[in-house]
């Protein structure tokens, strides 16, 4: 077939080329497709989605967490006490295309400390606190009014430096999957919403179909997908319409009316029903040719080119009965459930439900003052009675209801059974991993079974025991590798020893001859000497050398270190050696009785000393031997008579000779250095 | 005389039968086998590689050594009841609870040097099994945190007790959906304290 | 203020297992009251003391077990054991022996193999056929229904009966089982229409002659057929409740139909066709209120449909060869013990694991 491209058959590779031609005329065709179960919990849409989007007044307060996508967070740009303008950047993009986040509106830091987060634990985590000051003055912004002009990797680029994450929930960074390699199918947009109560999405499609549009717009120019389809839940007659206004008489872009049923909207689920095509156990959407946005990123990533507004707000549902005035509303990022339900006339009572997210999916918040954050799309604040609590969990009677709707087709009930069991070789047996956590089996179940509960906690436990065995495996590494170099060492002290008796019988010999003889020895360096310590006429110059320089010392009024099994001429010695390998060493010397206070050594070379101690750590097994034998003069701390050959080795090689007389910063002292 | 001969030709018949069915078992033993690590491998890997030789033994391997000649399997802290019940199952014997001569289960720790006290003496270098600890006579140390194993050895032999053993920080990334123990945080001026009500 | 906290979901969907075990009981109802006008109060008294057996052993159960017992009973599936094995005996067997194989069900069965959701078997099948081979005899003796003997047991007297095995004038159960033929004096002991083929067929009657007895007035056996149609129709009320999926009482009678339709085109003097089977004997019951049972058959809904087969292939085979006439009980226990094969077999593919291509659903929109 004409459309069948090489680079998509790969990308879909178990197709077979006629197969994945009659796939695309089906889709083109509109044909649907069926995902196994799936359940239909009451609606409860009409509860907020009657009225329009309103705007809250600013909040005096924003918890704004430094992460709130996949991904990890990016260093503090500002510092407490700073004024910051509307749409500022208060970190720098994280690494691996982690996001920056935004002041969401002007106003002071008043703090940076741990918070609630937006999390079903509630855990602290490291926030931004700032106090708003109401003008909601914005920074300078960078549209990009024509947005053809500028090439993918730009526009990923901006819309990344905008912070845009995934919407819908999970809050994967939006420019990193648009930056997918490969040639795509589709562009599927999720505007399912198939969770009860939330019209978060609903709502925008009505009001901002347009922009959507524009939205889709720019991210097929990033991605040159031709096929978008929009996919939207039956029971959205009014956003199906202002969608299809929207989309009339565009190119490429359609609306596909999809049964409700949930969970239509879960990525692999809206896959499949629009598709057919399933995303592969361990794979992503791109290996099947498919691209899958949110409505609300789609919306989002309009404002950020058109706009150059980076990601401040987003669309939150405020709903359950608890609330006199539910609804839908903007509310910046960072601002507290409080505001919120406040907002919206919330009236509490004891044991209330706080409820981040829909029935279905959301989390319980043990309290109020956690932020929304890029991912939050609703909270819902059911009454008393509104939405009963699952009552006491009874035995499982194996009647399969679970398994009919399980979307993805697992066998709920045996995970459970496996789960109670802490079986995990079993539960990976049956796919635990495949389990989406929906929610549809433990909707369903007779004996009432918090079975996502069980899948949740079974789910932790088996990345626990991943990451410890991870660390179990490193931890045996490094003690056999231990034991290898103290075996290692002791073998060369023991040969050490031996060398180190005969050159002192030679070194008598010598000293003599060479206080006979004149002293201007000329100064070659050291290092063939370093290289081959065995040799004992190389040996001999060192210490020659040494000796020299020794004498030289001596007339210095440096104060005598007080070290006391050395021998004050060795000990010198040893002094000299080292203040000709590195200058900054003679302070050192002078403070030898065990005192807090560090060497004055400069910041830079700190890091230095730092980075090569880290490298020489790393190095192979050769470097390593070398580092080692430093070391052990160091920590053995023994009286070692002849410091002649380790201190020549010490100057030839720079790296571990920095490594002993350093200071070793810590690891987030280091950081900080940096 | 028929009654004999009936005995004879029923033992006659068993007899061939539990030969056959030892050569079919043999035959499927051979072409059947699974190939598996020495059983010491096997312990070894189970075991948290604390090294910390609360076992008794010095060090994990010496310890899987000595399971493996028939040592009871509850003696290792570090590894828990987890750790117990997955040696039961593979040494096929009754998981027992932890020894209590050995120590309890704690919570993960690693160790902390307060560094403006460390005397740089290296005597915890020494002392440290998985060389975790960075630093150098008569300078500072400190504890590469991600290779500490919080096996304690290191936090005895300091001679100005500058070491801490401090409990690791659970993020929500580790959290293990465990709604009973949803900390109530007090954080900055945050007025309201919350008591959690907790159903599972 | 303090926070209820839960995991998700925060929906349920409100029916629990004691609503789904209530349910089932209620559509038995129809089903009893017909074994009621045909065989009189006798049933009645049997479920009473079944009941009454089923929660007193329960709560011991559960009391020993130490488990919740409030929370034990509310399940309501000693209810649906108790019921299901009083009505699958005769009605006037003597009161010990549903005695008995209530506690059995309850203790050995249910309770001994872990309790609610453990056991392996259907524990009233297990119950019944328990009971079938220790005592043979009055687990056989079933009365003729009402049409055929006319006389109407009073309530007094089946309490009488199941007492002491003699009305209160006297007569046997074997006496009350008599029934006049019209064949002048000689009166027959009444068997099940089932018992009748056998007996007659092993008497070298064709199945056409045996046919001719009274028993079969109707399609497959008076009285019969009506309980028969009482349990479809309670069926029914169970799918459309979606209380049980369709794919095992389908799978069963669909097998059946074909199994018998396929024998009597072969042998039609031997055996029986599919009006008998399906109508007579514990067919309905079992097809829609016994396989069923969700801690004793297969999971998936393949499996559900290979379990039915089975089902029906032993049902058949047991009926047509075997020693005893009807089968439901062995061949539901036989295919008990097939589950976990089934389900190992029948596990479905997970998604994300199969070929990638999903199953089409008819037409877009
Ligand atoms: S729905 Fe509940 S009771 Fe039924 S099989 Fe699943 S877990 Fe068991
Ligand atoms: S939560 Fe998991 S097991 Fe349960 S229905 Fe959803 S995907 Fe299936
Ligand atoms: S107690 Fe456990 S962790 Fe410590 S050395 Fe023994 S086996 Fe290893
Ligand atoms: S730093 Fe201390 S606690 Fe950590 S592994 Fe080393 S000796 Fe053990």
């Amino acid at each position: 077939m004409s459309q069948t491209n090489a680079i998509s058959q790969a990308s879909v590779a178990y197709f077979s080329g006629d197969d994945l031609a009659r796939n695309r005329d089906e889709i083109a065709a509109g044909k649907l497709w069926r995902f196994p179960g799936g359940i239909h919990p009451p609606e409860r849409k009409e509860l907020a989605n009657q009225r329009p989007i309103a705007r809250m007044p600013i909040p005096k307060r924003l918890y704004v967490p430094l992460k709130q996508h996949i991904g990890q967070p990016g260093a503090l740009l500002v510092q407490v006490g700073e004024q910051v303008l509307k749409g500022q950047p208060l970190t720098a993009p994280g690494p691996n295309a982690g996001l920056p986040v935004h002041a969401p509106t002007s106003g002071v830091i008043a703090a940076i400390n741990d918070h609630p987060s937006a999390h079903p634990s509630a855990l602290p985590v490291p926030t931004i606190i700032l106090d708003t000051d109401g003008e909601d003055s914005w920074t300078e912004r960078q549209p990009i009014a024509d947005y053809r002009e500028h090439s993918a990797a730009e526009l990923i680029a901006h819309i990344a430096a905008a912070g845009v994450a995934g919407l819908g929930g999970a809050g994967f960074p939006t420019a990193q999957k648009l930056s997918a390699q490969g040639k795509l199918d589709y562009l599927i947009i999720n505007g399912a919403e198939c969770e009860p109560y939330i019209v978060s999405d609903d709502r925008l499609m009505r009001e901002h179909a347009a922009g959507i549009v524009r939205g889709i717009r720019i991210m097929q120019h990033i991605s040159g997908i031709e096929q978008v389809i929009i996919a939207i839940e039956d029971n959205k007659p009014e956003a199906i319409q202002a969608m299809t206004d929207a989309c009339s008489g565009q190119a490429g872009l359609s609306v596909r009316v999809i049964p409700t049923k949930y969970p239509s909207g879960g990525e692999r689920q809206l896959i499949q029903i629009l598709t057919g095509r399933e995303v592969p156990g361990n794979g992503l959407p791109q290996d099947i040719g498919v691209l899958m946005q949110n409505t609300g990123t789609a919306y989002a990533v309009y404002r950020a080119v058109i706009f150059g507004e980076p990601l401040l707000e987003r669309v939150i549902t405020l709903t359950g009965e608890a609330l006199s005035r539910p609804g839908t509303v903007w509310a910046p990022l960072g601002c507290g459930v409080e505001d919120l339900l406040e907002f919206a006339g919330y009236q509490g009572y004891p044991k209330a439900r706080v409820i981040m997210g829909g029935p279905m999916m959301g989390f319980t918040l043990p309290r109020l003052d956690v932020p929304v954050i890029k991912g939050s799309n609703c909270i819902l604040a059911p009454a008393r009675k509104e939405l009963p609590t699952a009552g006491t969990e009874m035995a499982c009677i194996r009647c399969g209801a679970c398994a009919d709707v399980c979307p993805a087709s697992l066998l709920p009930q045996q995970l459970y059974w496996l789960a109670r069991d802490h079986d995990h070789d079993g539960l990976r047996d049956y796919n635990l991993a495949d389990c989406i956590e929906c929610g549809a089996c433990a909707y369903v179940c007779p004996s009432e079974i918090p079975l996502v509960h069980y899948y949740r906690q079974a789910k932790a436990d088996m990345r626990e025991q991943y990451i410890e065995k991870q660390k179990a495996e490193i931890a045996k590494e490094r003690f056999e590798a231990r034991k290898a170099r103290l075996e290692r060492e002791k073998q060369e002290r023991e040969a050490r020893h031996a060398r180190a008796a005969e050159a002192r019988k030679q070194a008598q010999a010598e000293r003599e001859a060479a206080a006979a003889a004149a002293p201007a020895t000329d100064t070659t360096d050291a290092t063939p000497a370093a290289k081959k310590p065995n040799d004992r006429i190389a040996a001999a110059v060192a210490r020659a050398k040494a000796k020299k320089a020794a004498q030289a010392a001596e007339s210095s009024p440096e104060p005598q270190p007080e070290q006391a099994p050395m021998s004050k001429d060795d000990r010198v010695k040893a002094a000299v050696a080292r203040a000709k390998a590195k200058k900054a060493a003679q302070a050192a010397e002078s403070s030898p009785e065990p005192q807090p206070e560090q060497a004055p050594m400069s910041k830079d070379d700190r890091v230095k000393a730092a980075i090569a101690r880290a490298k020489a750590k790393k190095a192979a097994q050769a470097k390593a031997l070398q580092a080692s034998e430093n070391s052990e003069g160091k920590v053995s701390n023994k009286p070692e008579s002849l410091p002649d050959s380790s201190n020549s080795a010490q100057a030839a090689d720079p790296a571990p000779e920095a490594t002993p007389g350093e200071p070793s910063p810590s690891r987030n002292k280091q950081g900080s250095d940096q | 005389m028929s009654f004999i001969s009936g005995l004879l030709i029923g033992i006659a018949a068993l007899a061939i039968l539990a030969l056959l069915s030892g050569v079919l078992l043999g035959f499927a033993a051979v072409r059947f086998r699974v190939e598996k690590d020495p059983v010491v491998e096997q312990i070894d890997s189970l075991l948290p590689q604390t090294q910390c030789g609360q076992c008794g033994y010095p060090g994990c391997r010496p310890y899987a050594e000595a399971i493996a000649n028939g040592d009871d399997i509850n003696k290792c802290p570090p590894g828990g009841q987890a750790t117990i019940d997955q040696l039961a199952d593979l040494m096929g014997r009754e998981a027992k609870p932890l020894d209590g001569a050995h120590g309890v289960e704690e919570v993960k720790k690693v160790a902390y040097i307060r560094e403006d006290e460390c005397i740089g003496c290296t005597k915890c270098i020494q002392a440290c099994p998985v060389d975790a600890i960075l630093g150098a006579t008569k300078q500072m140390h400190t504890v590469i945190a991600d290779e500490c194993t919080g096996c304690d050895l290191c936090v005895e032999p300091c001679p100005v007790d500058c070491i801490d053993m401090i409990a690791l920080q659970q993020g929500p990334e580790r959290w293990k959906w465990d709604l009973e123990q949803i900390p109530v945080t007090n954080v900055s001026e945050s007025p309201t304290e919350l008591a959690t009500e907790v159903k599972s | 203020m303090s926070f209820y906290i839960a995991s998700s979901p925060h929906a349920h969907q409100r029916r629990t297992t004691s609503d789904l075990m209530r349910i089932v009981a209620l559509a038995m109802i129809p089903g009893i009251i017909a074994q009621w006008y045909f065989f009189g109060w006798g049933v009645m008294l049997q479920i009473i003391l079944a009941v009454a057996t089923a929660y007193a052993a329960e709560a011991l159960c559960l009391q020993a077990r130490e488990r919740s017992s409030i929370q034990g009973l509310r399940d309501n599936t000693a209810l649906v054991t108790a019921l299901l094995l009083a009505v699958s005996i005769p009605p006037l067997a003597p009161w010990w022996v549903i005695v008995i194989g209530v506690a059995f069900s309850i203790v050995v069965v249910k309770h001994l193999y872990g309790g609610v959701g453990q056991n392996l078997f259907n524990p009233a099948m297990a119950g019944y056929v328990v009971l079938l081979i220790s005592f043979p005899v009055q687990m056989t003796s079933w009365l003729p229904p009402v049409d055929l003997t006319g006389n109407n047991i009073s309530l007094f007297e089946s309490i009488h009966l199941m007492l002491f095995q003699y009305t209160s004038q006297g007569y046997s159960v074997e006496q009350m089982r008599m029934v006049d033929t019209g064949a002048l004096f000689d009166a027959v002991v009444m068997a099940t229409p089932l018992d009748h083929i056998r007996s007659d067929l092993s008497q070298g009657l064709t199945l056409s002659e045996s046919l001719q007895a009274p028993i079969f007035g109707g399609i497959a056996g008076l009285g019969w057929q009506w309980v028969n149609l009482a349990y479809l129709a309670g069926g029914l009320i169970l799918l459309q409740q979606k209380v049980i999926q369709w794919h095992i009482p389908v799978s069963i009678l669909v097998a059946l139909a074909v199994f018998a339709g396929l024998g009597s085109a072969i042998a039609p003097d031997t055996l029986p066709g599919l009006d008998i089977h399906l109508l007579s004997g514990a067919t309905m019951i079992g097809a829609f209120f016994i396989a069923t049972d969700p801690v004793s058959a297969a999971t998936s809904n393949r499996g559900r449909l290979i379990y039915g087969v089975l089902i029906a292939l032993l049902i058949y085979v047991i009926r047509s060869f075997g020693g005893y006439p009807d089968a439901v009980a062995f061949a539901v226990l036989l295919a008990n013990l097939c589950v976990p094969i089934i389900d190992k077999y029948t596990k479905p593919v997970t998604y994300g694991h199969g070929k990638g291509r999903s199953k089409t659903a008819g037409g877009g929109h």
